[in-house]
């Protein structure tokens, strides 16, 4: 399947629309809802497949994303360190690994959602579509893995290139184009993500714990001071 | 000196009759919306017994509350070492089968069975799934002792009796129990505050409320594994946590909380206590024995001059050091010491004072009348139904010395009124009795007067709030005139 002439509005128009919305909506619904700022848990009805399902997405996912963004900011140093074979083969395995402890922390997500009936009761459509397009995201990044291995490599020397294109307001089609249609896929599916961030529970990334880790024990509230 | 006013409460044990009429207007009140329904702010457990949530005692379960770890006060579990890593799950996190799942009745099924044989029934219906369920627990699924051998038996407290005494205990015709409500004690050194990584949990700073702001909120849920009494809760429907606000609309218009307005057997104190609150952590990691009186040492005199002028010093309005000599928290904790903060050893230094029940009244009976009220009679403290360990494991941090102290002179008022009213029992026996208890007449009456005939202002002293000194320094009040009004407009709807 040729998809190419698609090439112009998803890798040169989309982008910019994800990253408008993303940053438009998330601060409005900051400021205008903070109420809906939540990690949302449902941990209190749900208290076993939650271990199984939380912590291996999370841990997993994590260090995907950590490796897509030293990738991205530091190609040079990645592309010396994959300069030794044996180096490639540890680096490669063990985010390989963690992709799909993230796989199998989804899955039991998924499925737990679905099998207890007090959990469809706080799974909203827009639950189910994020973990659609996360498992989406997952799986064709599991698969590019396996098809096209050595990703650590390659991304550092073409999609690395690319997305700094993006950012630098003119992005470059010849870095893309020639990609494989899974890659392709992946990539739509993460500007896809991005953009529907502010739309859904993801926003309680933001949020992550930040003064806690340097303030006081006890906050103290003064209406008069 | 840096001198804060706290609200502080005392619940008379004794007095409690277990009506769960405090239960019943709290709930009206905060927590009759969805994703609440299983909150009880306010609930009433029997004692001994496995309370709500199920064993929220056993902290090496729950792990909440403040420990010394080579004499540094620490969070037991909460900590930023603990928390963060467990984020995404945190293991000591009651689950809803720890409280219960809440239900209602197929009422409708009443009016709209079709014609049977068969008298129509209303099934329970959960009230998270609205399915119908077996009701397998509720919030004092074990009142008055109710399947005492799965939940009396159970109580983590009675680890530190004997077989014996706990075989005694459970022995038919001499049963014990009494009631223990419980509500959020706004602590001094709360656990909940100190564990949330979004800073969302807040003591204010005139009153000592513990609030939780819902907007700041995230959800993680560190407070309620963090709280050692299990007063915060989980609202699973808007994804943040919620718990006792003390009524606090109702105190700055200068009425009791609900719960303590409509307590039945009057059996709830409240007033402002003044603190130091530069030492609360000191306080707070006191050893075990010498907690009670640590934290009584925190509370201030508030006739003392040195006193008055150290709270004028750090902006405590003379109004509220006023209400501090009035509050009946303050006779009850540090003047006539007999009432004991709960489980002090968890050591966020809780704010709810409980005077230990002496019940069963202790006495001999010769034919029709009670008699032999003498000498003998502290002896027999020690050899009540409710063994002293037992209760000094609930409010004396296992001390009994301090229990002991508080019964005894709960008993030589009585003792004493005894004397003064029926006759039958000689006034200068029963004033020896007094003394040896570290009271004295004119004490005795003060206590007497305070729990039995205690009006609605005795009982109250609510401070007054000067909202209407920090609002104006905070804001213009034309600020908002002619717009849409103040503060939180949007429905609390769940997530996204
Ligand atoms: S009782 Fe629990 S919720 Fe209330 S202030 Fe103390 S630690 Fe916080
Ligand atoms: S209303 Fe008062 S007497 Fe009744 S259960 Fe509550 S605290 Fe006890």
């Amino acid at each position: 399947m040729n998809i190419g002439y698609l090439d112009p509005f998803l890798f040169q128009v989309f982008p910019y629309v994800a990253l408008v919305v993303f940053f438009l909506m998330t601060i409005y619904r900051y400021w205008v809802r903070e109420f809906t700022y939540s990690s949302l848990s449902s941990q209190l009805l749900e208290n076993q497949h939650h271990f199984y399902g939380m912590v291996p997405f999370h841990y997993g996912i994590l260090t995907v994303l950590l490796g897509h963004v030293v990738a991205f900011l530091l190609p040079r140093p990645l592309l010396w360190w994959n300069g030794v074979p044996a180096r490639l083969y540890v680096l490669e395995i063990s985010t390989f690994i963690c992709a799909l402890l993230a796989l199998f922390g989804l899955a039991n997500l998924i499925v737990r959602r679905a099998a207890f009936p007090a959990l469809r009761k706080v799974t909203i459509l827009s639950d189910w579509m994020l973990l659609g397009l996360l498992m989406f995201q997952i799986v064709s990044g599991v698969s590019i893995a396996i098809a096209h291995p050595w990703g650590s490599s390659w991304f550092s020397a073409t999609l690395t290139p690319y997305l700094w294109s993006v950012l630098r307001l003119s992005p470059d089609l010849g870095y893309v184009t020639p990609m494989p249609l899974l890659v392709k896929a992946h990539i739509v599916g993460a500007f896809t993500i991005i953009a529907y961030f502010p739309f859904s529970r993801m926003v309680h990334v933001l949020v992550v714990p930040n003064p806690y880790l340097w303030r006081r024990p006890q906050v103290v509230r003064w209406y008069g001071r | 000196m840096d001198v804060r006013a706290q609200i502080s409460m005392v619940f008379h044990l004794d007095k409690c009759i277990g009506c769960h009429t405090c239960s019943i207007a709290c709930k009206n009140i905060w927590t009759d919306r969805k994703g609440t329904e299983y909150m009880w702010w306010n609930n009433v457990e029997t004692k001994p017994g496995t309370g709500y949530p199920t064993k929220w005692e056993d902290q090496e379960e729950y792990r909440g509350g403040w420990s010394l770890r080579n004499d540094k006060l620490e969070l037991r579990s909460t900590g930023k070492a603990h928390i963060v890593p467990n984020i995404f799950h945190n293991p000591s996190m009651p689950s809803m089968d720890d409280y219960y799942e809440p239900w209602t009745y197929d009422y409708k099924n009443l009016f709209n069975a079709p014609e049977s044989d068969d008298q129509p029934t209303a099934r329970p219906l959960s009230m998270v799934t609205g399915e119908p369920i077996d009701v397998e627990a509720g919030p004092n699924w074990d009142d008055d002792l109710g399947g005492s051998k799965v939940y009396a038996a159970n109580d983590p407290n009675l680890a530190v009796l004997t077989p014996q005494q706990r075989a005694q205990l459970f022995a038919v015709e001499r049963l014990m129990m009494f009631y223990f409500p419980r509500i959020c004690n706004h602590c001094l050194n709360p656990s909940c505050v100190a564990a949330c990584p979004s800073g969302a949990l807040y003591k204010r700073g005139e009153d000592g409320v513990v609030l939780l702001d819902q907007n700041r909120c995230r959800g993680w849920r560190s407070c309620v594994a963090a709280c050692p009494y299990k007063k915060t809760f989980f609202n699973w429907q808007t994804g943040k946590s919620e718990k006792c606000v003390l009524c606090f609309p109702r105190l700055e218009s200068g009425q009791a909380p609900a719960c303590f307005h409509s307590c039945v057997g009057r059996i709830r104190y409240l007033g402002v206590i003044l603190y130091d609150a530069r030492r609360i952590r000191e306080v707070a990691s006191s050893r075990d024995e010498d907690l009670i009186e640590a934290q009584r040492s925190l509370i201030l005199d508030p006739f003392d001059p040195e006193v008055v002028k150290a709270a004028r010093a750090s902006g405590v309005h003379d109004s509220i050091v006023e209400s501090a000599r009035k509050s009946p928290v303050y006779k009850f904790v540090k003047e006539w010491k007999i009432a004991l903060p709960p489980h002090i050893e968890f050591r966020t230094l809780p704010m709810l004072f409980y005077v230990p029940p002496l019940a069963p009244v202790m006495s001999t009976k010769a034919g029709d009348i009670v008699s032999n009220v003498s000498k003998g009679l502290f002896h027999e403290i020690d050899e009540a139904r409710v063994p002293i360990e037992y209760l000094a494991k609930l409010f004396g941090a296992g001390d009994a010395g301090k229990v002991r102290a508080a019964l005894k002179k709960q008993m030589a008022v009585r003792v004493w009124r005894r004397a003064s009213t029926v006759g039958d029992v000689d006034k200068a026996a029963a004033e020896r009795l007094l003394r040896e208890a570290g009271s004295s007449p004119e004490e005795a009456e003060a206590i007497y007067r305070m729990t039995a005939l205690c009006s609605f202002e005795e009982r109250f002293v609510v401070p007054p709030a000067h909202r209407e000194l920090a609002i104006e320094m905070m804001e213009d009040p034309l600020e908002h005139k002619q717009s849409a009004g103040f503060g939180f407009l949007s429905a609390p709807r769940r997530g996204s």
